[in-house]
C-alpha cells in the first residue's frame, strides 16, 4: 500500500484552509491596531505638554492664561490607591486563605466565592454610589473626602485580589502542608510560615493588577472625592486625582486645558503600564504561578 | 499498646493545649468573619440603593420608569427607556464588533500563530485592558470620532433606507463611536477567557482530526470551536456586563439625549452616563437624586443578570471538561489579569 491510497486534499478545501487562516490572522491585527493608535496619540499629544512646569505645578482653574499642572493630581492619586491598597489588600488576602485553608469546599465558602465573582461584575459606578448614599449624603467626616474615594476603590479592588490570591494559593503544594503539619506546626503557622510565603510572589503579582485596575477608575472618584484642585496631604478633604484632571479637562474649550489631558493620560497610563511589567516580572520570577 | 500505658506522653503527641490552640481559633473565626463581612457589606448596600430609589419609583411606577422613552429632569420627568436602550444598544454593538476580533484573535494565538510569537501576541491584546476608562474616553472624543465621521456619514447616506441606521446627520458623540470603543474595552477580557477555554482542549482530539486529514481550519472548526462554544459564550457575556457597565469612555462618547436617538450615528444616552453627567445637579433636588439612583440600581440588576448566566455558561463548559482533565478555568482572575 502507498501512500497515494489517502484522497489528496482537494483544492476547495486547501482553498478554505488559507482563506480562513488569513481571516483569522486579519482578526488578529485588528485587534492590535487601536493598541497602537492609543499608544501613538497618547506619546504624540501627550508628550508635548510634558514640560517641568507640568509636574510641579498645581491646577489653577483661570478662565485665562497657564491652566497649571497635574502635581495634585499625581499625589492624589498615589494617596488614594495607596489607602485603598491598604485596605483592599489585606481584607483581600485574608478572604483568600478563608477560602483555600479553612473554607475549602463548604457551602459558606460557596457562597463567599459566588458573592466575590458577583463584585466583579458590579460596574464600578455602582461602588461609587453606593459609598456616595452611605457616607457622602450622610455626611459621614465631612461630604466628599479623598479616603470614601479610596472605599470605593478598595471594593473594585478586593474582587480581584480575593481571586487572583485564592488561585496562588491554591497552587502551593498539598505536600508542603502536609510536611509541616506533619512535624507538627499548628495550622496558623502552617499559613504564616509555609503558605503565605510560599504563594508570596504571586500575592505581590495579583496586588500591583489590582493596584493598576484601581488607579485607572474614575467614575467612584466622582460622587466621593468630588476633585479639587490645591495639593493635599489630607485625605480627609476633597482631593484631586488623575482621572478626575482627565475627565473633567476633555470638556474644555481650550486647547491648552485637553493638552492637559493628554499629557495626564499619558501619565497615568505610563504609571498602570509600570504596575502591570513589575507584576508580570515578579510573576514570572516565582516559583509558584 | 505500650503507647497506651503511657497517656501523658500521647496527649503530647496528639493533643496540644486550649491555650496553644487560641491563635489557630482565631485566625480561622478571624478569616470566617471577614467573609462574612464581605457578604453582609454587599447584601446592606444593595438595600440602601432599593430604599434611596423608591421615590422615584413610588412616582412613576417602576415599569414607568423603566419604559418611559422621556428622560427631562427639568421637568422632573424620569423616564428611563433612553437610557436603558442605550445601554443595550450600545452593549450590543460592542459585542458584534468586539467578540469576533476577540475570538479571532484567540484562535490565531492558541493554534495558529508560530510558538514564539505567542506570548508576545498575549501579551499585547491584554495590554488593551491596562488602558484606563477614561483614556479611552479621551482619544474616542479627540481622535478616533472625528477621523471616522466622514465614513459614517457615507454609511449612513448608502443606508437611509434602513430605519434606525441611515438617513440622519452624523453627530460626534453617538451610538456607534461608544459600541466601538466599548468593544475595543472588552476586547482583551473576552479574548483572556476565550484563550483559556481553547487551551483545555485535549491535545488527543486535535490531533485526532489532523489524523484524519483535516487541514488545520477544519481542526479548528470540528475540535477546537465546539468543545469551548459554551466558554466563549461565557466570556461574551462577562465582556457584556463590563459595556453594560462601563461609565466613563461612554459618558464622554455617547453625547445626552433626552429621548431614544433617532439613529445609530446621533446622540443617545445611557444609565451610567447619566448617573455621572447629572450627580451633582440632582444633589440639590431630591426625586432627581432617587431617580438616578433607580437609574443606578436598573444598572445594578442588568449586570448582575448577564454575570449569573455568563458564569452559568462558563462553569458547564468546565464540568464538560473535568471528565477529559481540563483544568478549571479561574473566570475571575482572567479578567484581573487583564482589566483595567
Amino acid at each position: 500500500m502507498s501512500l497515494t491510497a489517502f484522497a489528496p486534499t482537494s483544492p476547495r478545501r486547501k482553498r478554505t484552509d488559507r482563506l480562513m487562516r488569513g481571516v483569522l490572522l486579519t482578526g488578529t491585527i485588528v485587534a492590535l491596531i487601536p493598541l497602537v493608535l492609543v499608544i501613538y496619540y497618547l506619546l504624540h499629544k501627550g508628550l508635548s505638554s510634558w514640560s517641568s512646569s507640568f509636574f510641579t505645578t498645581d491646577p489653577n482653574g483661570n478662565f485665562f492664561g497657564n491652566p497649571g499642572g497635574v502635581r495634585s493630581a499625581i499625589v492624589g492619586t498615589i494617596e488614594i490607591v495607596a489607602l485603598a491598597s491598604a485596605i483592599a489588600i489585606p481584607i483581600g488576602v485574608g478572604v483568600a486563605l478563608y477560602l483555600t485553608e479553612y473554607g475549602k469546599d463548604s457551602r459558606f465558602a460557596g457562597i463567599v466565592r459566588y458573592f466575590v465573582d458577583v463584585m466583579t461584575g458590579v460596574p464600578s459606578i455602582v461602588f461609587g454610589l453606593f459609598i456616595y448614599i452611605t457616607l457622602v449624603v450622610a455626611k459621614v467626616g465631612g461630604a466628599f473626602t479623598g479616603w470614601k474615594g479610596a472605599i470605593a476603590i478598595s471594593l473594585l479592588m478586593l474582587p480581584i485580589v480575593v481571586r487572583s490570591s485564592e488561585v496562588v494559593l491554591l497552587l502551593v503544594p498539598a505536600s508542603l502542608r502536609e510536611a509541616a503539619l506533619a512535624l507538627g506546626a499548628p495550622r496558623w503557622r502552617v499559613v504564616t510560615r509555609v503558605v503565605l510565603p510560599t504563594a508570596l510572589p504571586g500575592l505581590i503579582t495579583g496586588s500591583l493588577l489590582s493596584i493598576a485596575r484601581g488607579m485607572g477608575e474614575t467614575a467612584p472618584l466622582l460622587f466621593t472625592t468630588a476633585g479639587a484642585f490645591a495639593l493635599t496631604g489630607n485625605l480627609g478633604a476633597q482631593m484631586n486625582a488623575l482621572p478626575i484632571q482627565i475627565f473633567n479637562d476633555i470638556t474644555s474649550p481650550r486647547d491648552i486645558v485637553v493638552s492637559r489631558a493628554w499629557g495626564a493620560a499619558l501619565t497615568l497610563v505610563t504609571l498602570v503600564l509600570i504596575l502591570n511589567l513589575v507584576a508580570r516580572a515578579i510573576a514570572r520570577r516565582s516559583r509558584v504561578a | 499498646m505500650e503507647a497506651a500505658s503511657v497517656p501523658g506522653g500521647e496527649r503530647a503527641l496528639l493533643a496540644r493545649s486550649p491555650l496553644a490552640r487560641l491563635p489557630d481559633r482565631l485566625l480561622k473565626y478571624g478569616l470566617s468573619v471577614l467573609a462574612a463581612l464581605i457578604l453582609a457589606l454587599i447584601v446592606f448596600f444593595f438595600i440602601r440603593l432599593v430604599g434611596e430609589a423608591r421615590p422615584a419609583f413610588a412616582k412613576t411606577g417602576v415599569l414607568g420608569f423603566a419604559f418611559d422613552n422621556n428622560w427631562t429632569p427639568s421637568a422632573e420627568h424620569f423616564g428611563a427607556l433612553p437610557l436603558v436602550l442605550g445601554t443595550l444598544i450600545t452593549a450590543a454593538l460592542a459585542l458584534v464588533i468586539g467578540v469576533p476580533v476577540a475570538v479571532a484573535a484567540a484562535i490565531y494565538a492558541t493554534e495558529l500563530c508560530p510558538r514564539r510569537l505567542r506570548a508576545p501576541l498575549t501579551i499585547l491584546v491584554e495590554l488593551l485592558a491596562a488602558v484606563p476608562s477614561v483614556v479611552y474616553g479621551l482619544w474616542g472624543i479627540f481622535f478616533l470620532a472625528p477621523k471616522l465621521q466622514g465614513s459614517e456619514q457615507w454609511v449612513a447616506d448608502r443606508l437611509s433606507f434602513v430605519p434606525f441606521i441611515g438617513g440622519g446627520l452624523v453627530t460626534i458623540p453617538n451610538y456607534f463611536i461608544t459600541g466601538l470603543v466599548l468593544a475595543i474595552m472588552i476586547l482583551p477580557i473576552v479574548s483572556a477567557i476565550s484563550r483559556e477555554v481553547m487551551s483545555t482542549v485535549p491535545l488527543d482530539q486535535k490531533e485526532a482530526a489532523l489524523g484524519l486529514g483535516a487541514t488545520r481550519w477544519e481542526m479548528i472548526r470540528i475540535a477546537v470551536i465546539p468543545y469551548c462554544r459554551s466558554g466563549i459564550v461565557g466570556g461574551a457575556m462577562l465582556g457584556l456586563g463590563r459595556a453594560i457597565g462601563e461609565t466613563i469612555a461612554v459618558t464622554i462618547l455617547i453625547g445626552d439625549a433626552p429621548q431614544l436617538g433617532s439613529h445609530l450615528f446621533g446622540q443617545g444616552y445611557s444609565l451610567a452616563a447619566v448617573i455621572a453627567n447629572e450627580f451633582g445637579e440632582a444633589a440639590s433636588t431630591p426625586i432627581h437624586s432617587s431617580a438616578l439612583f433607580a437609574a443606578g440600581l436598573v444598572l445594578f440588576v442588568l449586570t448582575l443578570i448577564v454575570n449569573i448566566f455568563a458564569r452559568r455558561f462558563i462553569t458547564r463548559g468546565q464540568r464538560g471538561q473535568r471528565g477529559t482533565g481540563g483544568t478549571g478555568i479561574t473566570v475571575a482572575a482572567a479578567p484581573a489579569g487583564s482589566e483595567t
